[in-house]
């Protein structure tokens, strides 16, 4: 027999789930360094490039890339099974830990001290995701086009409140297309 | 709540997770105007809180989806606006993959990468300011996100401590 597959260890899918398992159970505040650290370091998996290239291919298409990488990575070591098995995984305990907190909500939420706490949750939660849109921001290239299509993007859905898919469907193809014709 | 459609649920979140490239933040617009604006099945604040119950749970971001479907609709509206999420992740993922393994240096990827980035980058402030205006009253709510912002660029520190500090800021009733 040729080692031709040796790159590919054998990988169960027990060991698919428990993986993910741990990867997003220590999620917290984003899973992306623990996927790096369980798949590369721990499990040896993936090499380095390995890993960027496929969470660069995740970043392409539409889904949360994490999640993306977990179906190619689960469909490349077990197949079908494999890529089911790791969502699970990967999904599932987020989902009941979730669920849990919105029973919580739903019986604590409309106390005053809980109230007051979320309140100031929710403030910090939001300056979160504005430091997130200023350091994607700061690594745009400074040109004008770019800017332009995320100016649009901003004005039609946060500020018109149009729908996304219309948006999405009028400023997308003349996006890639600007990107496509710079390549050239 | 009480006549929530759970198709037109399932089939609005299918549609809005084809276009969900650069991840959950981007349709979070979309998801606020459908179910706060359009439907009026929650108030603004409720979906930010919901949306930051979510960010402190483990797991992946896209969490909050979750728990919005599962306050419309307990584990059937959970399941609506969840599972349409593996849809384009299980197929267009794999096909995609495939394609790459197939034409590794096809330029098409780039283009369609470096042209959505910064649509991406639009949507996910809509995002930003959707939240604030829910969540901020006045000027001390603002403030203390436009702090959060400062001290995330600045200082490395886990944003867990960010919320905490968030959580007995809303305590002493500065928020």
């Amino acid at each position: 027999m040729e080692q031709t597959q040796s790159q590919t260890p054998c990988v169960s899918r027990l060991a698919l789930f428990l993986t993910f398992s741990r990867i997003t159970l220590s999620g917290f505040g984003g899973v992306m360094f623990w996927a790096r650290r369980g798949l590369v370091e721990r499990q040896r998996w993936l090499t380095d490039k390995e890993f960027v290239d496929l969470l660069t291919l995740g970043q392409l298409l539409p889904g949360p890339n994490v999640l993306n990488l977990t179906v190619m990575v689960g469909y490349r070591f077990a197949g079908w099974t494999g890529a089911a098995a790791s969502v699970a995984g990967f999904l599932g305990w987020p989902c009941l830990v979730v669920i849990g907190m919105g029973v919580l909500y739903q019986h604590y939420g409309a106390l005053p001290p809980v109230q007051q706490a979320l309140a100031g949750m929710s403030t910090v939660a939001a300056g979160l995701l504005l430091a997130t849109v200023v350091k994607l921001a700061l690594v745009l290239p400074r040109r004008w086009r770019p800017w332009l299509f995320g100016m649009l993007a901003f004005v039609g859905v946060g500020v018109m409140r149009w729908p996304l898919l219309g948006v999405m469907g009028a400023l997308a193809p003349f996006a890639v297309a600007a990107a496509w014709k710079e390549q050239e | 709540m009480d006549r929530l459609d759970l198709g037109a649920l399932f089939l609005h979140f299918l549609a809005l997770w084809f276009v969900a490239v650069g991840g959950p933040s981007t349709i979070l617009p979309d998801i606020h105007r459908y179910v706060v604006e359009v439907n009026q099945l929650m108030t603004s604040a409720q979906f930010a809180e919901i949306y930051t119950l979510a960010q402190v749970a483990p797991g992946p971001n896209v969490m909050y989806v979750t728990l919005i479907g599962w306050q419309l609709a307990g584990w059937a509206g959970a399941a609506a606006t969840t599972i349409p999420l593996l849809v384009p992740a299980t197929t267009l993922t794999l096909l995609v993959g495939h394609l790459n393994e197939r034409y590794p240096n096809a330029s098409i990827g780039r283009a369609i990468r470096r042209g959505l980035t910064p649509i991406t980058i639009g949507l996910m402030f809509a995002s930003a300011t959707i939240l604030m205006r829910a969540v901020n009253h006045d000027w001390r709510g603002y403030l203390i996100s436009l702090l959060t912002v400062a001290l995330v660029l600045r200082k490395p520190w886990n944003p867990l401590w960010l919320l905490a500090g968030g959580a007995l800021a809303g305590i002493v009733g500065l928020v």
